[in-house]
């Protein structure tokens, strides 16, 4: 039991601290010696304290406390993941149901898949002419595919058994769907939205950088552009530990559908 | 013309030209009311059979009539106990039960089809088990959860396609007993699919072997004469049960044997099969239990 508690310790606190210290460590040397541009941790700390430590603040519209700032990118990938998931959810369902729905459509989702967010963006500008729909379009598009493949695959692994029970019963296709299908497919679709969640928040930066919208991206872009180069840093941790924890989240949402 | 009639029933799986045979010739004919169990060896085509009156598969020659109608497709009519019970896990034990009853009485109140959902979870002993999920249930009472389901469609025929083939056996005499006395108390028509001779026995009202595949087909009907209701334990010692098993036995094993020997001709002949057939342990397994 005691050496139990202290396993989990080492195995989920120490070592973790030591791998992050690990990295630190590097940096901090880097800065010292190959390159003296980038900030050294301590200068990094410094500077974005303010920051950090009254992260609500908001002091005009480019220079706001961190968290704020993680608020309006969190609201833009909610916005753009919603719609994902909207799209993708159907176009998954039609893939895994109809043998003639995947000849037809497969190939082009195998060639829009890869395409990248700094790709889609110019095109939602020109198509929405505004830099908050073209984000959010951007993020949609760029995240509903796992949703998509996840979902067709969830449905095509139904068993057949339960297909079996549904045309003895001869139930209705939309009560087939309802009743057998979306709730047999569940654990992958949800498989599907934490990677769409993930890749949302990956997207969110670059559809920032390129907007100039006020959120993580917005402020490590212009931060660039304004030499303060230990705000780069904080954003990239922001980013990193706000992507960590959403997806800690839906893994919880995941493995509680995957139990049922 | 019987209730369920098949006739010339042919069936096979795969591409034409390596197709597998796997039903040649299968005619039956089952009265209303009657409890017929099919047994064979496992592979044999047992479960094509039960899908082919089910309506879930279509027969590539031959018909299949139910009440006088061709078989064109599945429908509650004809509730099927699949072997591996296909519960929805999703569901507790009253919600899949519920959900054939919702679609078979659409007509029904929903209290109505509530008290109708809990007379068959009840049926089957397992009330106190209503609200439990799938995977919190034994076997056993999974099995009885997909025997409840099918009986609460009403369904005109129960197709029981190896029901308690995955139960040990203490667990497999409850069932068999609890089948016995729905059987009994409904009177409805019954066909019971089974690779255990003694099961076919003690339930049924005729009992039909299916010779070993492929190209399986059925062997000669027994009219299993004994009183009902039928004890396990006595009927052992029973000279009537002990000489049906044994003519079903040995039509069991003699098509297996011929089936060897045809296999054995067709490939070349010095080449004598080393390792025992499938079908040929099979065969053995079943000699174990008799005395």
């Amino acid at each position: 039991m005691k050496s139990n508690l202290v396993d989990g310790l080492i195995k989920y606190w120490l070592l973790p601290m030591v791998g992050a210290g690990c990295v630190v460590l590097l940096w901090a040397v880097a800065s010292s010696s190959v390159a003296p541009s980038l900030p050294s941790p301590l200068k990094t700390w410094e500077v974005s304290k303010p920051y950090i430590l009254s992260p609500w603040e908001k002091r005009g519209e480019l220079d706001q406390g961190i968290l704020h700032f993680t608020w309006y990118s969190l609201i833009r990938v909610a916005k753009g993941y919603a719609l994902a998931i909207a799209l993708g959810t159907p176009i998954g369902l039609l893939l895994g149901m109809s043998r003639g729905f995947t000849n037809t459509f497969d190939p082009i989702i195998q060639v829009l898949r890869p395409v990248s967010p700094l790709a889609w963006l110019p095109l939602g500008l020109v198509l929405f002419q505004k830099p908050e729909p073209a984000g959010i379009f951007t993020i949609a598009m760029c995240s509903m595919w796992p949703t998509v493949m996840n979902t067709a695959l969830g449905v095509r692994s139904i068993p057949q058994d339960y297909i079996n029970v549904a045309r003895v019963l001869k139930l209705s296709p939309w009560k087939t769907l309802v009743k057998v299908t979306i709730p047999a497919a569940l654990p992958y679709m949800f498989t599907g939205f934490r990677l769409s969640l993930g890749i949302a928040w990956l997207v969110i930066v670059a559809a920032e950088m390129l907007t100039g919208a006020p959120g993580v991206g917005g402020f490590l872009w212009q931060e660039y552009n304004a030499l303060i180069y230990e705000h780069i840093i904080l954003c990239i941790l922001t980013i990193g530990i706000v992507g960590f924890l959403l997806d800690r989240v839906m893994s919880l949402v995941e493995r509680r559908f995957k139990v049922a | 013309m019987a209730f369920i009639e098949l006739s010339g029933i042919c069936k096979g799986y795969g591409p034409a030209q390596q197709r597998t045979h796997v039903l040649e010739d299968v005619n039956l004919s089952i009265e209303k009311g009657e409890l017929v169990s099919i047994v064979g060896y496992s592979g044999a085509g047992k479960t094509t059979l039960i899908s082919l009156i089910a309506g879930l598969i279509e027969p590539d020659r031959g018909t299949v009539s139910v009440g006088g109608k061709p078989v064109t497709g599945p429908g509650p009519e004809r509730g099927v106990v699949f072997q591996n019970y296909s519960l929805l896990p999703w569901l507790s034990v009253l919600e899949n039960v519920q959900l054939a009853v919702d679609q078979v009485f659409p007509q029904e109140s929903q209290q109505e089809r509530r008290a109708r959902a809990t007379k068959f979870v009840e049926m089957v002993n397992l009330g106190p088990a209503a609200g439990k999920l799938p995977r919190e249930l034994s076997g056993g009472m999974r099995q009885r959860v997909s025997v409840a389901r099918a009986l609460s469609m009403e369904p005109e025929v129960l197709l029981l396609d190896e029901p308690f083939g995955a139960l040990d056996a203490l667990t497999r005499g409850v069932l068999q007993g609890e089948l016995q006395r729905i059987s009994q108390e409904s009177g409805k028509t019954m066909l019971l699919i089974t690779n255990d001779v003694d099961e076919g026995i003690l339930l049924s009202d005729r009992i039909i072997p299916l010779g070993a595949g492929p190209r399986a087909s059925l062997g000669p009907a027994t009219v299993v004469d004994i009183e009902r209701p039928r004890d396990r334990k006595a009927l052992n010692h029973d000279a009537r049960f002990r000489a049906i098993r044994l003519g079903v036995l040995e039509y069991l094993l003699e098509s297996g044997k011929a089936r060897r020997a045809e296999r054995d001709a067709a490939e070349s002949p010095p080449s004598k099969s080393a390792a025992p057939s499938p079908s040929a342990h099979d065969a053995a397994s079943i000699v174990e239990v008799t005395p």
